[in-house]
């Protein structure tokens, strides 16, 4: 056996485990998900497939569609505001809070991110609530006489994810910012573009790639969440996370909760898609 | 278009440290000027505070005669070159080019037309679609060159531009570089810690060290009769050795010697002028060691009276004495300076 | 231009506080409801989940999980980032990506998955079933970190370590180990912020023994308590914590 050889079966010992981890408690489980999903509930007995049938249902009852609408819009519209709030907050602590403050106001900016996931979510009930201090302050203060209902709407539940979420591409933002050169400002500015000619032509441009990357990971992270529109959204209009727990809580119906599975994974991987160019766009 | 620059006792301050101590420097219009010295001297603040990003804590600067101290980067006639040359990485090599003409207003045509005719300059008309990460270093080098001499500044102020390149390719750039500065005529400000590279580009050299300017000139001049020991020493090895005055001469570890000097210092010699012939008897020696260095030998001298000096030089080819041998050293062109 | 940035970073941080800062000044509520008026302010609700027996094995669950979870993740990750990083396997591409792959996928598909697939073999949910599910979310985020680590000059000091006539135990001990240590402590301390946070895996793949969010989860079922609010507090004030000490130990070091 050559030396080479030895090195690449200790270099396989080495990977193994962690492979064969990978494969029986991801590929496998996610494979028969997918063979599940192609079976069908016959009283309380799974029958196994291959069907369409749970497909054909979601493409077709409306009830299902409404779920991937409304996933999708909640998504969009949480991600398009999350980007448009970061990248304020992250220019200003990358370029107007003074160097040794910085570090510290980042932490600042995204400490809350941090915190319990559900208790998160728990604390914007708590705020937006009828008597939450959001409306007792606007009550006080005389702009509304009675409180507005924002909890249990799709208010709630997309000022609870855009609150993660511009935390979370704050961060991102942030770090790609700090990676650029100052020279870039200063050629730009050198050259004769006012202020806000630098950040459209210059710095706007080259944050594209961070921002792209925030954007994809708050999509994935977003569409797939359970938790936030179940306690702030409540259940008057459900998204594709809530239904899938709605089949597997109330009916135990498991292959349509596989299958409407598989219909987020496709969408996920379709902003992949859209995305990809953008994530590993060159920069010198 | 070309300016000349005037700095008026330019102090420069962060916190508690002094970057600069009063400078005084008159640059003429189309001169190119290198400023030159180690790392932390102030020329790269020097530079900043020309090209308008910092504002000097005291004094003036003066470009074609106008105060510019407080004028902002943009609307001074100068642009900067930066050390990592700044491309914009999105945009094409004839967008950056552009982006000056742009910022000051010229529509689509005349500002493609002259950015092509600048990357023609630097020889590259035929790489106008292509993206910076596309080319080489010495490419880009040349890109950022033409981008910043495309809104016709008239001083161009250059931050070790050179410094991220190899020897080789270092070398052929600083001919391109005195080649177009003799063809727009426009005024460099050039700022290095390579004294090959500020000898091979310079009219004039500007030594800086520790925030003062230490001595300036021609190459020719800062070489051969520099005003301090630190710049004789930074633009190349020197043997120096301590003297007094002692009656007609002057008396050293070596012995009294030739020299005419009303104060202490000390004597410098180049090893390129210490040799078997001269004018100025340095005494006997003895050869410790020699090397072959192509076109000289290198060689190591022991002075017998001072046997824990080493003076270095060297010798033509065909005069190399046997190692260990005693000779009778001589110098040429000895300079005596002052102690700092 | 320059006030209004001041205006947005005050805002941008009034928004982002508001919630917490509220969860934390209810928490001292002396009354039934953590909303306005504030009453109070009193410690007997945090006295109240302290005392909780549910709660505090919960939290011991949680613990438990968590660092069992990320210990396992980070080995397992460790060894594969050292094979992949140290010759080009056939494939090797391919296992990597195999390696990353449940990253880009919902923890809500890896934990419906994992309760289709424990059903199918009997496996009952429990504290051991949520741990391999972490260790399924946290094994990419370990091998990742540590491949990225890795560098060429590593892999010259365990090619040196190797020709001194040390075991490949040893290398991995004495040699890699203590150079990769920041990356090491950063994957160990990410893994378990999220092993501890994580719900929706925890939820469907336990029953009687659960972990903190879940427990909490079930608190929120009675509406709005000033003891959900004092448990709320206390988890926030321990993810701070080990924050701070991050900050001050692993990522000071990895920034020199």
């Amino acid at each position: 056996m050559s030396i080479e050889q030895a090195e690449r079966r200790r270099a396989s010992a080495l990977v193994a485990p962690a492979l064969l981890w990978t494969l029986a408690f991801f590929v496998l489980p996610f494979a028969g998900m997918v063979w599940l999903s192609l079976g069908h509930l016959e009283g309380r007995e799974v029958v196994a497939g291959p069907g369409p049938e749970n497909y054909v249902r979601i493409f077709t009852d409306p009830s299902f569609l409404k779920g991937i609408r409304v996933s999708l819009e909640i998504t969009l519209v949480v991600t398009v505001i999350s980007v448009v709030l970061a990248w304020p907050l992250a220019w200003i602590i990358a370029m107007r809070v003074p160097q040794r403050w910085q570090r510290l106001a980042l932490m600042l900016a995204v400490l809350p991110f941090w915190t319990s996931y559900v208790v998160r979510s728990y604390s914007w009930a708590l705020v937006l609530g009828a008597n939450g201090v959001v409306m007792q302050a606007l009550i006080g203060a005389g702009i509304i006489d009675e409180p507005v209902q924002i909890m249990a709407t799709r208010t709630a539940t997309v000022i609870g994810f855009v609150h993660f979420f511009v935390m979370l591409l704050t961060l991102t933002i942030y770090s790609n910012l700090v990676q650029l050169s100052p020279n870039y400002a200063r050629a730009a500015a050198d050259l004769g573009a006012s202020g806000w000619q630098v950040i459209r032509l210059v710095i706007l441009p080259l944050t594209l790639p961070g921002v792209m990357t925030g954007a994809f990971l708050t999509f994935v992270l977003c569409i797939g969440d359970y938790i936030t529109p179940q306690i702030l959204g409540g259940n008057n209009e459900l998204t594709l996370p809530q239904l899938i727990m709605l089949q597997l809580g109330r009916r135990g119906d498991f292959p349509m909760a596989s299958a409407l599975s598989v219909v987020l994974m496709a969408l996920v991987t379709l902003a992949y898609a859209a995305s990809a160019r953008w994530l590993k766009m060159d920069r010198v | 278009m070309t300016a000349d620059v005037a700095v008026q006792s330019v102090r420069q301050t962060f916190n508690t440290f002094t970057a600069l101590h009063r400078i005084d420097l008159e640059i003429a219009a189309g001169e190119f000027v290198v400023l030159l010295g180690p790392s932390g001297c102030g020329k790269t603040t020097l530079l900043s505070i020309l090209g308008g990003f910092l504002t000097p804590t005291e004094g003036r600067v003066l470009i074609g005669g106008r105060d510019m101290t407080h004028v902002a980067p943009k609307d001074r006639p100068t642009t900067t070159m930066f050390q990592d040359y700044a491309l914009f990485p999105h945009m094409s090599l004839r967008d950056n080019v552009a982006f000056g003409p742009r910022m000051r207003g010229s529509g689509r045509g005349d500002r493609n037309r002259r950015a092509e005719e600048m990357l023609a300059l630097v020889g590259l008309a035929d790489k106008a679609g292509r993206r910076p990460h596309e080319l080489s270093g010495g490419q880009r080098q040349r890109v950022a060159l033409a981008r910043a001499l495309a809104v016709d500044p008239d001083v161009l102020l250059l931050d070790e531009p050179l410094g991220a390149l190899d020897l080789k390719l270092r070398r052929q750039m600083q001919e391109e570089l005195k080649a177009i500065q003799r063809k727009v005529g426009t005024t460099f400000v050039h700022v290095t810690h390579d004294q090959e590279e500020a000898m091979a580009i310079a009219d004039r050299i500007v030594v800086m060290n520790e925030g003062r300017i230490e001595d300036l000139g021609t190459p020719q001049k800062i070489y051969l009769e520099p005003r301090s020991l630190f710049s004789a020493g930074f633009m190349g090895e020197v043997n120096r050795i301590p003297v007094r005055p002692a009656g007609q001469g002057a008396e050293s570890a070596l012995g009294p010697l030739a020299l005419t000097t009303d104060k202490p210092g000390t004597l410098c010699l180049r090893p390129e002028n210490v040799g078997l012939k001269g004018s100025l008897a340095l005494g006997p020696a003895r050869l410790t060691d020699a090397a072959f260095f192509g076109t000289y030998h290198r060689c190591h001298f022991t002075p017998v009276a001072a046997p824990d000096m080493q003076i270095v030089a060297h010798l033509p080819l065909g005069d190399l004495p046997e190692t260990g041998a005693e000779v009778a050293l001589w110098g040429t062109n000895p300079m005596i300076l002052e102690a700092a | 231009m320059r006030v209004l940035g001041w205006i947005y970073l005050a805002l941008a941080y009034g928004f982002i506080f508001l919630p917490v800062g509220a969860l934390v000044l209810f928490s001292f509520q002396d009354g039934r409801l953590p909303v306005p008026p504030f009453n109070g302010p009193t410690v007997k609700w945090y006295a109240d989940v302290l005392g909780d027996r549910d709660l505090m094995a919960a939290l011991v669950n949680s613990l438990m999980v968590a660092a069992a979870s990320s210990a396992v993740a980070l080995v397992l990750g460790f060894l594969a980032a050292q094979g992949l990083a140290r010759v080009a396997l056939p494939g090797s591409v391919v296992m990597r990506g195999l390696l990353i792959a449940p990253m880009t996928v919902s923890y809500l598909i890896i934990a419906l998955g994992l309760l289709s697939a424990f059903n199918h073999i009997g496996l009952r949910p429990s504290l051991m079933a949520a741990g391999i599910g972490h260790v399924v979310i946290n094994l990419p985020l370990c091998f990742a970190i540590l491949f990225a680590a890795m560098g060429a000059h590593q892999q010259n000091a365990e090619r040196a370590a190797r020709d001194l006539g040390a075991s490949e135990l040893r290398v991995l001990w004495h040699v890699s180990a203590p150079m990769l240590r920041p990356a090491l402590l950063a994957a160990f301390f990410l893994s378990f912020t999220f092993s501890w946070d994580e719900f929706i895996i925890a939820f469907l793949l336990t029953r009687f023994d659960v972990t903190l969010p879940v427990e909490i989860w079930s608190m929120l079922r009675s509406g709005l308590s000033p003891a959900t609010n004092a448990i709320g507090s206390l988890v926030f004030l321990v993810s701070v914590a080990l924050l701070v000490v991050l900050e001050f130990t692993v990522f000071r070091k990895v920034r020199k």
